[in-house]
């Protein structure tokens, strides 16, 4: 069975005598260490599902379950870098993963270890000599690189990415990628994340998890990327496999949204 | 590939000789305008309201000045008060005390009602803001008796506690808990979505929740309600002391009155206009304290 399953998913919302049927039926397996990305038009449930996976939010009918448990409310096991990184204003950079790796590892590590724990995670994300500043002075690209260590320092099982990337320019964007694919490749974490970039789920994922439009939004295919690993932007960029993958990928947002407009 | 070595070599000699020769004048310079800018600074700030004043002690002189005027002009203020100003510490017994004596009887009734307004409201606003329930019971009847003039509580107060002292504590308290309960509850309300979605996925208790979260989240409205709260408090005591007698500025006013001193009644308000200023003062230096230090935390 796999590491994380999500099995036979409905999500409807109800809002007085208004049924919205918002996901249907959902099953997809992921294996320890893989890096599967979900991607869809926006609206079509993607962030309902993640937050199905992560607990912030209860699945009508189906579950998910986590080495063969259930999990129906959040934990630390599957954190989440949010889309807005959600840092707390008032503390530091350091204060904000210390706070997480506090409630995490209260028991079992001692305080000298939890600092020791701290800055390593910053270090991993580049972000160690920010660490005394407040959100509020570094850019979002950084931000997004603190949520990242925060996420990584609860030590989860899966790691959930929200659109991490989504609110940041290019250049930038491409370099978090970067940092990603390099920290997935050092710690081999099971990741989920939610995209609606073509070439950040191509560059970065073992499988491409394709959703139909909503209402009622379904897994309309699963693309496995066949790239070897470790992966460099320039590099993959010109592969026929690549190319081939994005195409693949193009061509099912392409054909749903016609089918879409045809109905 | 070999140009950029070249270029390079030169270029970090070149500035070194120079920048040895450059820093010594404009060091002094810098020194010298740093002062000169201060002192503007300084006088931007200081001298409009030694200005304005001046100009208004003079119209005031000169309009009070003229034989039959009602109102004693700044002159005749200082010179009757001056006892009043330069010995506040006397104690002749009874209510026959100095200015320091009434001011710390009041500060020390608003110190009282407030500080207990401050725990009561926070705490009842964190409830009103926290549940959807207790926010339609209790925001109707917040809504209406904010609106009672402190004042009129006096009455009823006298008529519960049967003495002064705790009815003008309570008349400071229900003057001060209205902003402090509904800028608390708006503060955590508004306490984003993100924020509960962090406290979840690390799974804060209630507690944690309260004191890593909800509380430093809310703490610019909460010090908002306070700060509203100790300038009302501060209105009111002058009022309700009027009427309940007994040590304090208010008092002191009204006797002045009662006794036709009018000169000590126009230094009992610059006192009473002075403290109030700086309450307001503590309470928003407290604020900056107060955020820089959760976030410190």
């Amino acid at each position: 069975m796999a590491y994380l399953k999500l099995d036979h998913i409905d999500k409807t919302f109800t809002r007085g005598a208004l049924e919205t049927e918002v996901l249907k039926d959902i099953t997809l397996g992921i294996e320890k260490g893989e890096f599967v990305s979900i991607i869809g038009h926006s609206g079509c449930g993607k962030t309902t599902l993640l937050n199905i996976v992560a607990g912030l939010t209860r699945a009508t009918i189906g579950g998910v379950l986590l080495e063969e448990r259930e999990v129906d409310e959040p934990g630390p096991d599957r954190a989440v870098v949010f889309q807005n990184h959600s840092l707390l204003p008032w503390l530091t950079v350091y204060d904000n993963v210390r706070l997480a790796v506090d409630k995490v590892f209260s028991a079992t590590k001692s305080r000298v270890e939890r600092r020791a724990w701290t800055m390593h995670n910053l270090e991993l994300v580049q972000m160690a000599h920010a660490k005394d500043k407040r959100p509020a002075e570094i850019s979002g690209g950084m931000k997004q690189r603190v949520g990242l260590a925060r996420a990584l320092a609860m030590e989860p099982k899966v790691l959930l990415l929200d659109e991490p990337f989504g609110a940041l320019d290019a250049l930038t964007r491409a370099h978090l990628q970067d940092s990603v694919m390099a920290i997935h490749q050092k710690l081999r974490n099971t990741v989920l994340m939610i995209t609606h970039d073509v070439d950040e789920a191509v560059l970065l994922s073992d499988r491409i998890v394709m959703m139909t439009n909503g209402p009622a939004a379904r897994i309309g295919e699963v693309l496995d990327v066949p790239l070897a690993r470790p992966r460099w932007r320039l590099d993959v960029a010109s592969s026929p496999t690549y190319l081939k993958c994005r195409q693949r990928v193009l061509e099912f947002l392409y054909e749903r949204h016609r089918f879409i407009e045809a109905a | 590939m070999n140009m950029p070595l070249v270029k390079a070599e030169p270029t970090p000699v070149m500035p070194a000789p120079t920048a040895k020769v450059l820093p010594l004048e404009p060091k002094r310079n810098a020194l010298a305008t740093r002062l000169a800018t201060r002192v503007r600074d300084v006088a931007i700030r200081v001298v409009p309201p030694i200005v304005v004043i001046t100009v208004t002690l003079l119209v005031w002189e000169l309009l009070c000045r003229r034989a039959g005027s009602t109102l004693p002009p700044p002159s005749r203020v200082l010179d009757d008060t001056w006892e009043l100003i330069v010995d506040p510490f006397f104690d002749r017994g009874g209510l026959d005390k100095g200015l320091f004596w009434h001011l710390s009887a009041s500060l020390q009734r608003v110190a009282s009602g407030y500080l207990l307004a401050s725990l009561v409201g926070v705490a009842l606003g964190t409830l009103v803001g926290q549940s959807t329930w207790a926010m339609r019971g209790l925001d109707p009847i917040f809504q209406v008796l904010r609106t009672v003039p402190p004042l009129a509580w006096l009455p009823l107060s006298l008529a519960a506690f049967r003495n002064g002292q705790p009815s003008a504590i309570f008349v400071i308290f229900i003057t001060a808990i209205w902003p402090i309960i509904i800028n608390t509850a708006v503060g955590i309300r508004n306490i984003p979505q993100d924020y509960h979605n962090v406290a979840r996925v690390l799974r804060l208790n209630h507690f944690e929740f309260f004191w890593k979260i909800m509380l430093p989240s809310a703490a610019p409205y909460i010090f908002t309600g306070l700060r509203i709260g100790i300038g009302l408090s501060w209105l009111a005591i002058v009022a309700a002391e009027m009427l309940i007698g007994g040590v304090g500025i208010g008092f002191f006013i009204w006797d002045a009155w009662n006794s036709s001193h009018i000169s000590e009644i126009i230094l009992a308000l610059l006192y009473v206009g002075l403290i109030g200023f700086v309450l307001d003062r503590i309470v928003a230096g407290i604020a900056t304290l107060v955020t820089h230090g959760t976030a410190a935390n």
